[in-house]
């Protein structure tokens, strides 16, 4: 029976280690950052989670004391992933993407959220290092 | 059985790493640099977890926890610098 | 009454059930402590949290939750595949328009984590007057077929959830 569960834990271990290889191989092989983004958010988060399955499962049944957290560690990566792929597109975006020539149309009246706010026209070249940052309104929703 | 896999594990985060940092020396934009460190970050959680394993006790989950949220935090603060020019409005 | 002493009852559930995590043994001391810091913390914190979304379809909410878990699974092998298997030059990576129907921002927050951990595609920005999300695909030979996929697969069923 252990003999089944130490199989189990250690395909785990290397299939976390693998994703997380090709992750971070996707980072050094993709032509661009917008394409890179794609590795780290999906692959390594895959990996790590199941390296952290595998570490419970292990604690839980070879070691018989029954632990948990790293159930938080997943969940806290998989909320917090989305956020850092939103963000880093986001600053990406502001120095390197034209939104006129490089970004599609929205579909309706006013633009990305990133270089257009409602009400504040040519925000872009405003100086952000400022005192007085610009600020964007939130969208009546 | 699981030493061997641990031995693979460790090896392929430690390339992991190694990748990461070829793409936080080379760049070629801060936004590479800084999704670099987020990716280091995660791949040094897998290592401390690899590591607990490794040594059979579960005194590591802490720190794991804390890269965990210091990554994060740390990505977004720079993303936030990059995009307003400060980072707390 | 009940309002005021418990603004945001599922905060106190969550906030509960991370304290009894992070304690990770159970007792009944670590369950008394973690349910006053439930009750506290939303009851000092309500100011931030002015409005709540009004969730009343709990199947709804498990059934998104399998499909999305599902996909990431899906979604790490197809990228994992791209990553090793093609050329970069001949990765079709192009920018696409997912045209919104849901309002709700809780909804559309959901939607575009779920598209960034969903296979090949990326949620990059949001139109600023919110009616359409900006997604950047990894291999897309065919744009409108991305588009549709996320409308039928997740936004119906956030909007099952949220309105």
């Amino acid at each position: 029976m252990s003999f089944i569960l130490e199989i189990i834990i250690s395909a785990l271990i290397v299939i976390g280690g693998f994703f997380a290889l090709v992750g971070s191989f996707g980072l050094v092989k993709l032509p661009d950052l917008m394409t890179r983004l794609h590795g780290p958010t999906k692959a390594t988060t895959l990996g790590v989670g199941s390296i952290l399955v595998a570490s419970m499962l292990y604690f839980w049944l070879l070691q018989d004391s029954f632990t948990i957290h790293e159930l938080l560690i997943t969940l806290f990566l998989l909320l917090t992933a989305p956020i850092t792929a939103n963000v880093i597109a986001k600053a990406y975006m502001l120095d390197h993407a034209d939104p006129d020539k490089d970004l599609p149309k929205t579909g309706g009246v006013e633009g990305w959220a990133t270089f257009d706010a409602i009400g504040q026209e040519d925000d872009v070249d405003a100086p952000t290092t400022g005192t007085e940052p610009a600020r964007k309104p939130v969208p009546e929703l | 059985m699981i030493e061997y896999a641990l031995n693979f594990g460790f090896g392929c985060v430690g390339l992991a790493l190694l990748f990461n940092l070829w793409r936080l020396v080379a760049g070629p934009t801060v936004a590479d640099r800084v999704l670099a460190v987020d990716t280091m970050a995660i791949n040094a959680i897998a290592l401390i977890v690899l590591y607990g394993i490794g040594r059979a006790t579960s005194m590591y989950f802490e720190v794991s926890l804390l890269v965990a949220m210091f990554g994060f935090v740390s990505t977004v603060a720079y993303c936030k610098f990059i995009l307003r020019g400060d980072i707390i409005e | 009454m009940l309002k005021r002493y418990l603004p945001h009852p599922l905060l106190t559930l969550v906030l509960t059930a991370v304290w009894m995590l992070l304690i990770n043994s159970f007792s009944m001391g670590a369950l008394v402590f973690g349910l006053l810091l439930g009750i506290v913390i939303p009851v000092i914190t309500s100011a931030f949290w002015p409005g709540r979304p009004k969730i009343t379809n709990y199947r709804g909410v498990v059934e998104y939750i399998l499909v999305v878990l599902w996909d990431i699974l899906v979604a790490n092998v197809i990228v994992a595949g791209l990553i090793l298997f093609r050329r970069a030059d001949r990765l079709d990576s192009r920018f696409v328009v997912v045209p919104l129907d849901i309002t709700s921002s809780e909804g559309i927050t959901a939607l575009a984590g779920t598209i960034t951990m969903t296979p090949g595609t990326v949620s990059c920005d949001l139109s600023a007057d919110a009616r359409s999300l900006l997604v950047h695909c990894l291999h897309a030979p065919d744009p409108q077929g991305v588009v549709d996929d996320i409308k039928s697969r997740y936004e119906r069923r956030l909007k099952e959830i949220f309105e």
